[in-house]
């Protein structure tokens, strides 16, 4: 089913082809990206045994794309699957209890929904010191509002469906319910939506760097090369723009193609996003 | 009807309170407090005693929410001493600028999407369908800086047809004398929105075109055009209003990186150079006003729906 969908095959193989190039490149490819080296800064692709060059204080191009692309994918990883899982739980349960509780559980949903996603991880980031855990806690912070909304969803739909009335019947409790019934159906509506939200994290990542709250050098990952080369758009490097921002763009597209596919396979019913 | 208004309108109160108690939750704890930011490094710790017990910041927690609240009542946002100017005047200039912004780009996207969305759907699985999907996606993909720079490399740098920074200016009448300016940071924050409403249409048009009554009205000998616009697509541009209002949350956190790539003097740039200096008051009421902006567009959207489409308030939970 999953390979039916060509594009989902060749979003997966991109993913396993960035991971390698990201975790696998720099045994391949060792470079220093701890001490900068001022005398070769900027040197254009080709020269001097740097394929992609080196940006401004003298790092290897090609090596700090790999070490950066380890941040940009752990903490998308990390930031997208504990979203989806803390989201699942809270809209279950909110979903499978109803009532009030139902009900100050989703205002506090839409409270923190109605402020504007940049806004959030902003007003967070002045009171934390940018780690990548603290990176992984902001995005989630934020990320797991829309699986709350969507398993909530879900799970009041199954609320009234005979298998859970008849096990009721049988003496189940809510506990029971939410965990072998609810989450279990819902596993596909959880899976397809964790893909999206890793891509969505990615993207977190890029903007919180432009926004001058990513993790500080040495650390690097492909949102702050990129922003970082947009001070470079008026001089002619144009390897420290270009490949990050690629990059970025192929990793996010894998993971929708990824997530497109899962659905099709989950035979999900076609969700608007 | 009206039991639909006032169930909504009762939602959206618990929620703004809840905004304004979150917000200051977070803010109330900003490293170094609002007496370090306000009176910078070299206070002693009397003078902050002091600024401490004039602003109330030495009270209890929820007392000082309750204040906080009762000013925010009276339309009292404070005092920014960095720019040595009360919050509600810098306000009252920037708001107004983002909401341009952010109309325009909303109109543009809608505008290109509506027949693009209609296209797809009509060409649905064929050559046209799929390079909107992918050109959607790619859209999607960009971060919007990127996409922004790509937009300045492409026509001011290259060709010089555009200027490449936004209009300077104090008033919306000086912003919009420079529309030159404008049409960058729009079509930048436009082409990120599009993306998201494309694919809306195109579901909710595909939804209408399985109707019954679109094989009536083929039945009937209408001709392929006149069904799919004057009916398939009237029908699904309804759901298009709550997508308007679902989607100003991000419309404003695409234009907190549109003015700070083009250095648009809105309220993002503004917010943006609050969290640099941490200028308390500043960043509680730029969010607090955000958020009720949000909260209240997305309520007109919901109201606008339901008068459109009574299905709406009919159906109970949303």
């Amino acid at each position: 089913m999953f390979f039916e969908n060509r594009l989902a095959a060749v979003g997966l193989l991109l993913i396993v082809g960035l991971v390698a190039f990201s975790f696998l490149g720099p045994l391949l490819h060792p470079t220093d990206q701890v001490h900068t080296d001022l005398a070769n800064a900027y040197a254009a692709p080709g020269v001097e045994g740097y394929a992609l060059g080196t940006d401004g204080v003298g790092y290897d191009q090609l090596g700090r794309l790999m070490f950066g692309g380890q941040t940009s994918l752990i903490v998308g990883l990390a930031a997208g699957l504990l979203a989806t899982a803390f989201g699942t739980l809270w809209g279950a349960t909110a979903g499978f209890v109803g009532g009030w509780v139902d009900a100050v559980m989703m205002r506090v949903v839409d409270a923190l929904l109605s402020i504007p996603a940049l806004f959030l991880f902003m007003l967070i980031a002045t009171i934390i010191t940018p780690t990548v855990p603290m990176l992984v806690l902001t995005i989630a912070a934020f990320a797991w509002l829309n699986p709350a909304r969507m398993i909530r969803g879900d799970s009041i739909a199954l609320r009234s469906r005979d298998f859970i009335v008849a096990m009721r019947g049988m003496g189940g409790g809510s506990l029971r319910a939410v965990r072998t019934h609810v989450v279990r159906n819902a596993i596909g509506t959880v899976i397809v939506n964790a893909t999206f939200q890793i891509a969505d994290a990615i993207l977190y990542v890029a903007y919180l760097s432009f926004l001058g709250l990513g993790v500080p050098p040495p650390a690097a990952n492909w949102g702050g090369m990129l922003s970082s080369g947009l001070s470079e758009i008026y001089s002619s490097h144009w390897w420290l723009v270009y490949p990050p921002g690629i990059l970025i763009i192929l990793l996010v597209l894998s993971f929708n193609f990824v997530g497109d596919g899962l659905r099709d396979a989950f035979e999900v019913r076609l969700r608007k996003r | 009807m009206w039991q639909y208004i006032l169930r909504r309108t009762g939602q959206a109160m618990v929620v703004i309170i809840l905004v304004t108690f979150l917000t200051f939750l977070l803010l109330h704890n900003l490293p170094g407090g609002a007496a370090r930011s306000a009176l910078g490094l070299d206070a002693t710790p009397a003078q902050i005693d002091a600024y401490n017990e004039q602003m109330g910041y030495d009270k209890p927690f929820l007392i000082q929410y309750m204040m906080y609240l009762g000013r925010l009542a009276s339309g009292d946002l404070g005092f920014s001493f960095q720019q040595n100017q009360p919050v509600a005047d810098l306000i009252v200039q920037r708001l107004p600028k983002t909401m341009l912004l952010s109309f325009l780009a909303a109109f543009v996207a809608l505008v290109v999407s509506i027949p693009l969305g209609a296209i797809q759907a009509v060409t649905r699985g064929k050559v046209p369908d799929y390079f909107v999907t992918a050109v959607a996606l790619f859209a999607y993909a960009t971060p919007l800086f990127f996409l922004g720079m790509l937009l300045i490399v492409l026509f001011s740098q290259t060709t010089s047809l555009l200027p490449p920074q936004a209009p300077q200016g104090f008033g919306l009448g000086e912003i919009l004398a420079d529309w030159p300016g404008l049409i960058l940071p729009v079509a930048t924050l436009a082409i990120a929105t599009l993306a998201a409403y494309t694919r809306y249409v195109r579901s909710s048009m595909i939804d209408n075109l399985q109707e019954n009554y679109i094989r009536t009205a083929k039945a009937k000998g209408l001709s392929g055009g006149r069904v799919v616009v004057r009916h398939a697509l009237r029908n699904s541009l309804f759901p298009v209003i709550s997508l308007l209002g679902m989607y100003i949350p991000a419309l404003f956190s695409g234009a907190l990186v549109v003015e700070q790539l083009f250095n648009y003097p809105g309220m993002g740039l503004m917010f943006w150079q609050a969290t640099q200096t941490r200028d308390f008051p500043i960043l509680l009421a730029t969010t607090t006003i955000v958020a009720l902006a949000t909260v209240i567009g997305s309520l007109l959207a919901d109201f606008a729906y339901a008068v459109a489409d009574p299905r709406v308030r009919l159906s109970g939970d949303s």
